[in-house]
């Protein structure tokens, strides 16, 4: 963790409810350091979708305050709008439009020059050269959220909110966006993440805050988590293959040599390939 | 942000333009209806009608006119809740935009389909053998009109767009609009109603922005219906965009 002289993330007592029924937020509080992969997990229901709804100034808190890259969200709307970017929980993608055509919008959209260049230099970084002028609407799932996660890498914001960018993916494309989120953080920018699958948020982030009832109710690495509630024990444990390996090996591609099992804890990011 | 309104708005009603030439099924079924119903009435019940006019096609094509606009405004509704279901409304909203930008494209988008639509209508009604002297002013007249009668239906349409939970909701609202010009001079002249109808006939919008449009096609003074259609279209717009604005304040903060 490389923490910057502000966070890029900063939430303090944010509460929300819909209507007057029921209360999504009941306080929530965090702070995402700048750099690295930030993964607020939590069940279907948890307030994961609008806690990023309202850093992302789509959404007012009922009360609280929230800033992104050093500007309120509620104050500075624009400066945020400037420094992030959001890929919703469903792929925001242009059906009718070519993917060539979506990236050269949204970089049209924040008012870059040379769009084409920015959209032909995506499409190569994504692997989706060959389809670029193909309509998105005959793109494969795992095809649509790369390019969902390439219109955000446009402009180079500072931060990004993916919210649950994996949901509803095979196995293959899963491993294709978990790669994206890589590169992007290795590029330096801050990511946050939404997940309610718990493999993805050990594999993809820094720091991880779960978020259950309204609150948030633990954050920290990993590691602290582990330390925090369970106490190691040794088992002797057969290495049975996971289905998703014996998925990913006959089926192929994926390029994962599988070390199967079920000890996660040993860092498995980078064999793939890159 | 607001400095980037003008370009942003082009480039998103570039972006929905695309949609509509790459659909072109769209302006098909929108121009479906009413020349079906043009023909219906002027090859079949036209000769029954006594309108009072020469020619039946002339009499009626005004109301017609008003029916494509009114089928053609549900797929503005419908592109606007396909976009917000998507999520793309969303990424727009979150981007540094001007954020009135991502609604004004949806409604000049409709404004551009309609007009096209109510071209292919006109040719229609030519082919079947409708004739006008009005001059370039009086077409400019009625196209003026039209537009205004265009943009405060779209903001109509704006409302379900925005707040419909379903496909199919979303395009109910517009069925009423298409029925409005039946009960108005559209069709048949409203002195053979009986009395309650032919008072709603009267005083409800369609029945002046006929009339006016009928007027201004064969040449006669236009009279007060002009003004009284006018008032119409601009009211319900002014109302309209209220609403669809209420609507859009609270979809995003």
């Amino acid at each position: 963790m490389n923490s910057g002289a502000t966070s890029a993330i900063a939430a303090t007592a944010l509460r929300k409810s819909y209507g007057n029924k029921m209360e999504v937020l009941r306080g929530v509080d965090f702070d995402v350091a700048r750099g690295g992969i930030f993964a607020l997990l939590g069940s279907n229901g948890a307030g994961k979708t609008t806690v990023v709804k309202i850093l992302s100034t789509l959404l007012k808190s009922d009360s609280g305050t929230a800033s992104v890259n050093g500007f309120d969200v509620a104050t500075q709307a624009a400066d945020v709008r400037q420094s992030i970017s959001l890929t919703g929980q469903f792929a925001a993608v242009d059906e009718i439009l070519t993917g060539r055509e979506n990236l050269v919008l949204v970089a049209r959209l924040r008012h870059l020059k040379h769009p084409g260049t920015i959209a032909d230099d995506l499409l190569d970084r994504f692997s989706l050269t060959d389809a670029a002028a193909r309509k998105v609407s005959t793109y494969s799932g795992g095809m649509r959220r790369r390019l969902d996660i390439a219109m955000s890498l446009i402009g180079n914001p500072p931060v990004i909110f993916l919210d649950e960018p994996t949901a509803g993916l095979d196995p293959q494309a899963r491993i294709e966006v978990w790669q994206a989120v890589k590169e992007l953080a290795e590029h330096g920018t801050t990511v946050l993440l939404t997940t309610q699958y718990l493999d993805e948020a050990e594999q993809l982030a820094d720091r991880i805050a779960i978020l259950h009832e309204g609150r948030i109710i633990v954050n920290g690495t990993l590691t602290e988590l582990k330390q925090l509630h369970l106490p190691a024990k040794v088992e002797y444990v057969e290495k049975q293959p996971t289905l998703e390996d014996v998925f990913l090996a006959i089926v192929g591609d994926g390029g994962k040599d599988s070390d199967a099992g079920n000890d996660r804890s040993v860092a498995r990011t980078s064999k793939e390939q890159r | 942000m607001t400095k980037h309104f003008f370009g942003d708005t082009a480039v998103l009603l570039g972006r929905s333009l695309r949609h509509i030439t790459r659909s072109l099924d769209t302006i098909i079924t929108t121009t479906i209806m009413p020349i079906a119903l043009l023909l219906l009435f002027v090859y079949v019940f036209g000769g029954a009608i006594k309108s009072g006019s020469d020619s039946y096609v002339n009499y009626l094509l005004p109301g017609i006119l008003l029916i494509t606009i009114a089928s053609g405004i549900s797929y503005t509704a419908f592109r606007l809740f396909l976009d917000m279901k998507s999520g793309i409304f969303e990424r727009f909203q979150s981007m540094p935009i001007a954020r009135s930008s991502v609604l004004w494209a949806h409604v000049l988008t409709s404004l551009v389909a309609n007009l096209i639509s109510l071209v292919v209508v006109v040719l229609v009604a030519l082919l079947m053998g409708f004739r006008s002297g009005a001059g370039v002013v009086a077409w400019l007249a009625v196209a003026g009109i039209l537009i205004v009668f265009t943009l405060a239906l779209t903001w109509i349409a704006v409302i379900p767009g925005l707040s419909a939970k379903s496909a199919d909701g979303v395009s109910a609202f517009s069925y009423p609009l298409i029925f409005l010009p039946f009960i108005s001079s559209a069709f048949v002249p409203t002195d053979t109603m009986p009395g309650p109808v032919r008072a709603f006939a009267e005083y409800q919008p369609v029945t002046s922005i006929v009339n006016a449009i009928r007027d201004l096609f064969t040449h006669e003074p236009v009279g007060t219906d002009i003004w009284i259609a006018l008032a119409w279209c601009v009211g319900i717009l002014i109302v309209a965009y209220i609403f669809a604005m209420v609507i859009y304040r609270r979809k995003i903060a």
